[in-house]
């Protein structure tokens, strides 16, 4: 599998995903500045996380008017499957390639600490190396978590089996104290219409190294290996 | 000429900044004070000379970056030279 890591000025994590998708993949993955407009073909395209442009205005909205978020919707439209984590879940939002929103967390604090989140199938090539149905324990870093749709692209997210995770507690309950930012129906993480764009607000790339508190987030980039070789 | 444009929250959708600011507010002894929503206030010069022109490029700047339909209206003043003197 060959992929690419677009990085914006703020980024923060892309360096994290870099040596997550290394150590899945066997080999480096492409580091992209955002000021190009274009790169090689690659399986996979990553939107790290981080602070983009300072989330000046709203997080994520500088970035998608960056000149390489172009190629990047263009390659998602083609069905090139993309990941967006944390900050790249909130771009990915803010340039229409997901739905809804990130909001300020409910509790109005940067969260940061190991939450729980349930596998809602592992029917996609971002879960299938998951059991649908599995906890798996993954850290979150951020202030802007809160997912936010309105009822009728909530109901359509989950009638067509997008919701990707959901916030639960170790035992997969779904207590409201185990939601760390108020997100609406617990959502975590979501997927486009074709399953192809995954975007969510937790570190799967910061949860690979058991030296680094646990190895959880593996699976989704070795899930990926395996789907895209 | 200048625009003033207000992003605010759409109702329905959670405010906690909103919310926390109300509860300070009553802290404050402001008891009667009732539901609060915080929002931005943005003043940009144009660079038009014909109002209807400012509103129209003020609008499209609204939906492309300035506010995010998903979660926020906006509201849009044009202020005439003749206006501010």
């Amino acid at each position: 599998m060959k992929a690419a890591v677009i990085v914006f000025p703020g980024s923060n994590r892309d360096r994290d995903m870099l040596m997550a998708l290394e150590r899945a993949a066997g080999k480096p993955a492409l580091a992209v500045w955002h000021g190009e407009t274009d790169f090689e073909p690659v399986d996979l395209i990553v939107v790290p996380g981080g602070f983009s442009y300072g989330d000046y205005l709203r997080a994520g909205a500088m970035a998608v008017h960056s000149p390489i978020m172009r190629e990047v919707a263009k390659r998602a439209g083609a069905g090139v499957p993309v990941l967006g984590v944390c900050n790249g879940f909130q771009i990915l939002t803010e340039a229409g390639l997901l739905p809804g929103a990130l909001l300020r967390n409910a509790c109005l604090k940067f969260v940061c600490r190991d939450i729980h989140m349930k596998v809602e199938t592992a029917q996609s090539l971002f879960t299938a190396g998951y059991e649908s149905g599995q906890v798996v324990r993954v850290p979150v870093a951020h202030h802007d978590g809160n997912y936010f749709a309105d009822d009728e692209t909530l109901d359509r997210l989950e009638g067509e089996g997008r919701v990707a995770f959901r916030y639960c507690t170790q035992e997969g309950d779904f207590d409201e104290a185990a939601n760390p930012n108020g997100s609406i129906r617990h959502i975590a993480g979501i997927y486009n219409e074709t399953k192809t764009v995954l975007g969510l607000m937790p570190h799967p790339e910061n949860a690979t190294d058991p030296q680094l508190g646990g190895t959880d987030g593996a699976a989704l980039f070795d899930g990926l290996v395996a789907a895209l070789h | 000429m200048k625009a003033r444009v207000h992003v605010t929250l759409k109702t329905g959708v959670l405010d906690p900044q909103g919310k926390a600011v109300q509860h300070a507010l009553h802290a404050l002894g402001f008891g009667s004070v009732g539901e609060v929503r915080q929002g931005k206030f943005i003043e940009l010069e144009t660079g038009e000379s014909d109002p209807a022109k400012a509103r129209t490029a003020v609008e499209e700047m609204c939906k492309k970056l300035l506010a995010n339909p998903v979660i926020e209206n906006y509201s849009i003043q044009i202020e005439t030279r003749e206006a501010e003197e």
